[in-house]
């Protein structure tokens, strides 16, 4: 199970690096590289830490929970799939009328976090004290 | 708005339904917590494809990147408290299941 879990791991990192490929072709470096070096790599670090902190389960019970996640909504991939196919026929059919919009001024992404977007920031500093709270509460030994 | 960039936004849409599907999917089925943030990590991706996709289309990447930025910003912490919560059940269950998270209040 462990090293399914790693290959799960390691598929999103390979997710991440696509998609920061896409986002730097699509005139986003900025973000490109968080994603490339937040998402790709720090992420899989934590679960990679979190994975080799817990054990495998053995074999039997193993074998029972695949039964039953096979079991388990067994119905929800074909409603999945059919949703996104008639959503994608939908997004495709050529008379589909798009809102015309203004092409906008474009402005440094520098300029648009510091001044225009200066809230996010703030919330962004709180998100993090929240995250380093969490972890200390979580991290905290038991009084014995 | 140009044709070819219509189509390149539905094709970038595409790409967000089938992975908010993955992401949907791995949520619901998985019985693994690692898995289960798999998941939502899944459909966070999904989200930002979809918010740069959409700055490309209306022109407005910088404000695209700002967001995106703050929403890695934002999938990071809760990662980390996360992968703490799944540490913290395993200290406690001997497992990651999530069906036996009722046993951690207290």
């Amino acid at each position: 199970m462990t090293v399914r879990l790693i290959r799960s791991i390691v598929g999103l990192a390979l997710t991440s690096a696509i998609l920061a490929v896409i986002m730097y072709r699509l005139n986003s470096p900025l973000a490109a590289v968080f994603e490339l070096s937040v998402c790709s790599g720090l992420i899989s670090v934590i679960f990679v830490t979190t994975v080799s902190f817990t054990q495998r389960i053995s074999n039997e019970k193993l074998a029972i929970r695949r039964k039953e996640r096979l079991l388990r909504f067994w119905y929800l991939p074909i409603i999945l799939i059919a949703a996104g196919v008639l959503l994608s026929q939908h997004l495709l059919v050529p008379h589909f009328s798009w809102p015309v919009l203004e092409p906008a001024k474009e402005l440094d992404v520098r300029n648009v976090l510091w001044n225009a977007r200066h809230l996010d920031l703030i919330g962004q500093v709180v998100m993090l004290l929240a995250g380093a709270l969490g972890v200390v509460v979580l991290f905290k030994e038991p009084k014995k | 708005m140009s044709q070819s960039l219509m189509q390149m936004f539905g094709l970038f849409s595409i790409f967000v339904i089938l992975l908010m599907i993955t992401g949907i999917y791995c949520m619901l089925v998985s019985f693994n917590l690692i898995r289960i943030i798999i998941g939502f990590e899944i459909l966070v991706k999904a989200a930002t494809l979809l918010i740069i996709s959409a700055g490309y289309i209306c022109g407005r990447t910088a404000l695209a990147q700002s967001i995106v930025i703050t929403l890695i910003v934002i999938e990071i912490v809760v990662m980390v408290v996360a992968g703490g919560v799944a540490l913290w059940a395993f200290r406690h269950n001997k497992n990651i299941d999530p069906r036996d998270l009722g046993n951690l209040k207290g």
